[in-house]
């Protein structure tokens, strides 16, 4: 071994690090290309922390043992990719609605269906945000670098267990599946969010009530010695069904706002290049690395081209778009491997600021630096 | 309701939804005087339940709850029972639920052994979504959705459990209830995966459409066509095709699922894991 | 040694060619460098073409794709010829002696690799091992007090001797050229 600071990391090696070092002590998970690695180091490393490693019959029955161990009390995650993601929409609505913590990683691979198993695609960003049915709050966020897996896993933790609320860790088969050189920090730096816990004091414990008046009740755990009941139905604040309109819609609202109400804890991107920048490309995840490439290129050739990462993916930052309206921007591009997914809501959030095009490829392979360069010049043409 | 069992009820929920007549409540009623007879620890207890008219009961009971999706208890179940292993979890479902979409979940639970308690409310219908037919409705019966009769052959759930590894199986009715508590005691009792097949009565969908008379009719029917597993035993299978076999069918002790798991931590703790 | 260099492994699945890109790159960042390895497969666990790429850079690595590589090390004739196109101008191309040479323009290093394994050290597996020390002794793409702690690190128990033999036959292979 490297030493022990420096060292070279996979992706989903560095995802399952992560995980750790942020608290996980409950995995269940089902072999899928490109995720499985995360699964078989999971299953290496958790018993050796007291942890708990379990490999179900289906994806379905993954994700509803990680909400059921997370209910118990322990931070619970499951990786999946492709079709096994659409598989546990089911039980990430049911987490969304009770409000269950709980870490999604979906590495990212080329579909629709079975797909290309073993390529790269960044085509689930719809899916991530709607991929289960009925209005749900979600969050959502992508790494673009092995360093990155790590630290945002354990921010994939952090949100979960701080909003109450499923955190999907969007990876590609790219940064899941590379090594690369990564200087791990110091356990002792790593900033660990914890549910916010009811207070031994409290006698009639209402699971859904808004105790604190940030939207965010406090959670029992099964087995703490308050009984409580956990529904999929709509439910009051005494966790009980209910069919009442107003119950319903205060239940959605708060649901939905305890994210949108926090978006700036909760958004974060990076804009690189941008001080006099007049094109920006908006990106995510594998291919902000082709992207940064090509600037360095076009920037030696005195080009104006700048960089919005998203890091989280969404809730969409909205925000990052309205910034680049109080400057020289004029032209957007977005980039990713999908017919154009995130462009469509750049385009809604841009609301006819710039000039906005798409770069999209969906057939298996990266975009490269090249086609990067290209596509800048193309639009350039268009001015 | 005996003044002692008050205590396991949500009584502020109760009337509960269940139809005139429906055996729902018996089953609930007989898991409760089994929990009371052992003296088992209310908070140490979880009930766990899918979706349908037998899911609706966790609901009304006083205990850590969830009611989960459609066929999924088992999965959450297991999710809650390897991370608090001192938990005791009982599964309540439905014959749809535990054996149609639920069927994956149910044979893999009963695969590992895991120490859960599963009681089937098994009314042979679909009673939530008003009567469609299920793996247990029984060949020739008429649902909304067997219209002209079901030609589906139905599980028997507890040759399927015992098959996929349970370690306890058993079947009670809700007329035999003395019988059902007894079954429950020792289920719950039992240290592994437990299945009690209950068999049920649905009068307002299976009831009615098959034109089985009130519901004292369709107990009547259940007595007359109950026979013990050990009579059943000395009959030639033709003679068995119209009889309800109750009683235990399969009881061994085995290792449980959460107790291996327990061996794999230490293992791996002692660094034994990787050579 | 250029800014970058790209280097790619290729033969048949199983060879232990992903395993020594892992090494050769953990030899780069030993040596202080940055390194990227990633790989692409097809659906067999054994057979097939496979290949392993390692990206070296004395700055940051972006585009974490071999796109134009300064050395392909081929194993095998399916591997050679479904990944030798895209390969630099003056690039090098290392091939084992048991194949045939293609008629193209770059250089082209034939060396016994899988012959040395098999009969010098008697264990075809250790090929990948023998094929990096080669590759390294050409190249210089690491230093091979790097690469000899890369090998003893990430080889089974038991094993380290037989593979330190490996590593310093494809030296001497190297060398011979």
């Amino acid at each position: 071994m490297l030493s022990r600071k420096i060292m070279l990391m996979q992706g989903n090696e560095a995802c399952v690090e992560g995980a750790l070092a942020a608290g996980m002590r409950f995995f269940a998970g089902y072999p899928i290309t490109p995720s499985t690695e995360i699964a078989e180091i999971a299953a290496e490393r958790l018993p050796k922390v007291g942890g708990k490693f379990i490999q179900m019959e289906d994806e379905l029955a993954s994700m509803g043992a990680v909400v059921g161990a997370s209910l118990a009390g322990l931070k619970a995650m499951t990786a999946t990719s492709g079709p096994g993601f659409s598989l546990k929409q089911e039980n990430i609505g049911f987490a969304c609605l009770t409000e269950v913590p709980c870490v999604v990683v979906n590495v990212q691979r080329g579909g629709p269906s079975t797909g290309l198993p073993t390529l790269p695609a960044q085509g689930d960003v719809m899916q991530t945000r709607w991929g289960t049915h009925g209005d749900h709050p979600i969050i959502v966020i992508s790494p673009s670098s092995v360093r990155e897996v790590y630290d945002m896993t354990i921010r994939a933790f952090n949100l979960s267990e701080k909003y109450r609320v499923p955190c999907i860790l969007l990876m590609d088969e790219v940064v899941a599946h590379m090594r690369e050189r990564v200087e791990l920090p110091d356990k002792s730096s790593i900033d660990i969010i914890n549910r916010k816990k009811v207070a031994s004091t409290l006698s009639d414990y209402k699971p859904y009530m808004d105790y604190d008046s940030d939207g965010i009740p406090p959670m029992a755990n099964f087995g703490d010695g308050i009984p409580f009941h956990v529904t999929g139905l709509i439910h009051d604040i005494s966790g009980f069904p209910s069919t009442n309109p107003k119950v319903t819609e205060d239940l959605i609202n708060r649901l939905m706002n305890k994210i949108n109400n926090n978006i700036g804890d909760i958004i974060e991107y990076e804009k690189l290049y941008m001080e006099d920048a007049e094109t920006v490309i908006v990106t995510f995840g594998c291919t902000a690395r082709s992207v940064l490439s090509a600037i360095r290129v076009l920037r030696q050739e005195g080009l104006k081209i700048g960089m919005l990462r998203l890091k989280t993916i969404w809730p969409f930052a909205h925000i990052a778009i309205k910034e680049l309206m109080q400057s020289s921007v004029n032209t957007l591009i977005v980039a990713e491997m999908n017919y154009g997914q995130l462009l469509e809501t750049v385009k809604a959030s841009a609301e006819g600021a710039f000039r906005i095009y798409g770069l999209n490829k969906y057939n298996g392979e990266l975009i490269t630096p090249q086609e990067v360069i290209d596509k800048v010049r193309e639009v350039a043409e268009y001015a | 309701m005996r003044k002692e069992l008050e205590k396991y009820f949500r009584k502020d929920k109760l009337p509960h939804i269940w139809c005139p007549g429906c055996g729902h409540g018996i089953i609930t009623g007989a898991v409760i005087r089994a929990i009371d007879n052992l003296k088992l620890e209310q908070n140490k207890i979880c009930i766990v339940s899918g979706i349908g008219c037998s899911s609706r009961a966790p609901g009304y009971l006083n205990f850590n709850t969830l009611h989960t999706t459609h066929g999924r208890a088992l999965a959450f179940a297991t999710g809650i029972k390897m991370a608090n292993p001192e938990l005791k979890i009982i599964v309540l479902t439905g014959d749809g639920d535990c054996s149609a979409i639920g069927g994956n979940h149910f044979i893999h639970a009963a695969r590992r052994n895991i120490d859960i308690t599963t009681v089937v409310f098994n009314n042979s219908i679909y009673g939530m979504t008003s009567g469609q037919y299920s793996p247990m409705t029984p060949k020739g019966a008429f649902a909304t959705t067997a219209p002209y009769g079901n030609i589906d052959r139905n599980f028997d759930l507890c040759k399927l459990a015992q098959a996929a590894g349970a370690t306890y199986v058993a079947r009670g009715t809700v007329y035999h209830v003395p019988q059902l508590i007894k079954l429950m005691e020792k289920a719950l009792k039992h240290k592994g995966f437990s299945l009690i097949d209950v068999v049920d009565i649905c009068p307002t969908y299976f009831g009615r459409r098959n034109k089985m008379g009130s519901p004292v009719v369709m107990m009547e029917k259940i007595r007359e066509m109950s026979i013990t597993a050990r009579t059943a035993a000395k009959l030639p299978p033709e003679e068995l095709s119209e009889k309800i076999v109750i009683g235990e069918f399969y009881e061994e002790q085995a290792p449980e699922y959460t107790e291996e798991y327990a061996k794999v931590m230490k293992k791996a703790q002692g660094g034994k894991l990787n050579e | 040694m250029n800014e970058r260099i790209e280097i790619r492994l290729g033969g048949s699945g199983g060879q232990g060619l992903i395993l020594a890109g892992i090494i050769l790159a953990e030899a780069a960042i030993l040596d202080g460098k940055n390194a990227v390895q990633s790989q692409s497969y097809g659906p067999e666990a054994r057979g097939g073409a496979s290949r392993s790429e390692v990206i070296i850079s004395n700055t940051s690595i972006d585009y974490p794709k071999v796109s134009k590589p300064d050395v392909f090390l081929a194993l095998t004739e399916e591997a050679m010829n479904k990944y030798k196109n895209d390969l630099k101008e003056n690039g090098l191309l290392i091939i084992d002696a048991s194949m045939e040479k293609p008629k193209d323009s770059y250089k082209i290093l034939s060396v016994p690799i899988l012959k040395t394994a098999q009969e010098k050290i008697g264990k075809v597996i250790v090929a990948n091992i023998v094929a990096l020390g080669t590759l390294i002794q050409v190249t210089e793409v690491v230093s091979k007090e790097s690469i000899e702690k890369a090998v003893l690190d990430r080889v089974p128990q038991g094993t380290e001797e037989l593979n330190k033999m490996a590593l310093y036959k494809g030296f001497e292979l190297g060398k011979s050229k």
